[in-house]
Parts: C-alpha cells; structure tokens; sequence
C-alpha cells in the first residue's frame, strides 16, 4: 500500500468511497495526487459527485412514496393466520 | 422472578400490532413491495408453527424479527446463487501494461446541459431509478442498503456476509455503472 501512484480504476475506487466520507486520509491524498496528471478520472469524479446528488433525491422520491400493507393484505394475513392456527 | 419478564406469544394480535413494522423492515432490505409482503406472510407462518419454541426471554416483536432476518438471508442467498451473477460491464483494462487504465469508449464524457437548476427536477429521480432497477440484483442491493436506507457499512457487511472492501468493489461497479446508465439516458439527450 506503499506506492503513492495509483491506476485510474484505485482512483475511482477511492473517489466511490469518498462519496460516503469513508476514504482513509492516505487515500484520500493518493487521490488528489492521481488528480494531477489524470483529468478523465477529475471528470468522473465531479459526476460521481452529481451522482450523489442525484441518490439524495431519489430517497426524497422514495421516502414519499413509502407504501405500507393495505388494509385488504392486512385481512388477508389475519385470515391466513386464523386458518393456519386452527390447523395446528 | 416475577412473572411480567416472561413474554408471551398472542398471533392474533401479530398483524394489527407488528405488520407495518416488518413491511417496513423489510422493504428496506429488499425494495421489491410484493417480495417484502411474501417474507413478512412467511414470518408469520414460520412465527405460528414454532411458537412452541418461543422460551418467553425475548419480546414477542424481538422474536419475529429474529425469524424475519433469517427469511432476509435465504432471500439473499437465493439471487447470488442465481441472479446475482450477471456481469457488469469492464471500465477498466484487467490486464496488460495498461491494466487499471480507462477503456476508451468507457471514458466518461462531458455531460452537457447538467446545469444545476436543471438537477432539481423530478424526472432526473425518476431516470436514475429505472438506472438503478437495471443494475444486477446483488449490486442494486448493496447500492440501495448503502446510498438510499443509508445502512451502516459495518452492518451491510454483517447482513450480507461480505468484506468491506468487498462492498467497495460492489459500490463502485455500481456507481460507475449508473454513471454510465445517466450518461446515455439523461446527459446525452
């Protein structure tokens, strides 16, 4: 883990994890350096970031569009369960 | 000991009392509402015919999730032994003095028109959700836990028995992925 130069496919690694706040400091600095002479993996940072962006939407999205069990699943499990329960 | 530490077990009470709470845990896993109905039904059924089990140490809501988690995990074990195998796409050469090097048509391009008034707007959401629907099953699941419910890695981890570096890998081929899927379906229209 030495090396300070890395592949673009590391870097980009690094970049998903930053995404998270979970890149070490190590990697973080590897990363920036890789940033120096490598624009295409600036470029996919920059919309990975966006990406990010884009999720806390999507859980916008889909914490207003959080279905719960129907009142009709409802009577049905109570059925199947009242079913079941004279069974055993 | 006083008998008010032993729980005890009243299926007729299940559904009022802990039906939301199962469903929500479990969509949370697996973000398919028809497959989260099947587990908590499941649970359920599996709850009733152990109930000669139960010992009364746990709470009756503790127990059941107990038997739901295990449902969670065979559900799990079921699309990486089928399912979960699909391949992603390569972004990088594997091998050869330009391994870890970007492959040409790999390489993101530009992506015009991202104005940042225009990525307020819903049908972006909607567009990376259909991107995210397409991901493989294992990725989508990784990916959702991590960015959307917002798990903690050390309990992905645990959950879903992989390494954290593992879940890297797994977040990453995603997120490149996606980026991939915007890219032809949003940025270049």
């Amino acid at each position: 883990m030495g090396k300070i130069k890395i592949t673009c496919e590391e870097a980009t690694t690094i970049c998903s994890k930053a995404q998270y706040g979970e890149a070490t400091l190590l990697e973080k600095i590897k990363l920036n350096f890789h940033f120096t002479y490598c624009k295409v993996c600036k470029v996919f940072s920059k919309q990975n970031s966006k990406l990010s962006t884009m999720c806390c939407m999507v859980k916008k999205q889909r914490e207003l569009s959080k279905c719960c069990l129907s009142e009709k699943d409802k009577a049905k499990l109570k059925q199947q369960i009242k079913e079941l329960e004279n069974k055993l | 000991m006083s008998e008010t530490n032993i729980h005890t077990l009243n299926p007729d009470n299940w559904i009022d009392a802990y039906a939301d709470y199962l469903f929500n845990y479990t969509i949370a896993r697996v973000n398919d509402a028809d497959k989260a109905k099947d587990l908590v039904q499941e649970t359920f059924f599996a709850g009733l015919k152990s109930m000669k089990n139960f010992e009364g140490k746990a709470s009756e809501r503790t127990w059941l999730i107990s038997i739901l988690k295990r449902k969670i995990i065979d559900h799990y074990r079921k699309i990486n032994s089928n399912k979960g195998k699909a391949e992603v796409r390569m972004n990088f050469y594997s091998d050869g003095e330009r391994e870890g090097d970007w492959i040409e048509e790999r390489v993101p391009q530009d992506w015009s028109g991202d104005a940042d008034a225009e990525i307020e707007t819903e049908e972006l959401g909607e567009a990376l959700q259909s991107c995210i629907a397409k991901l493989p099953e294992k990725y989508r699941i990784v990916f959702e836990m991590k960015t959307i419910q917002g798990f903690d890695t050390e309990d992905i981890c645990n959950e879903l028995d992989i390494t954290p570096s593992n879940l890297w890998v797994i977040i990453h081929r995603a997120r490149t992925q996606l980026r991939e899927c915007m890219e032809e379906n949003w940025f270049k229209k």
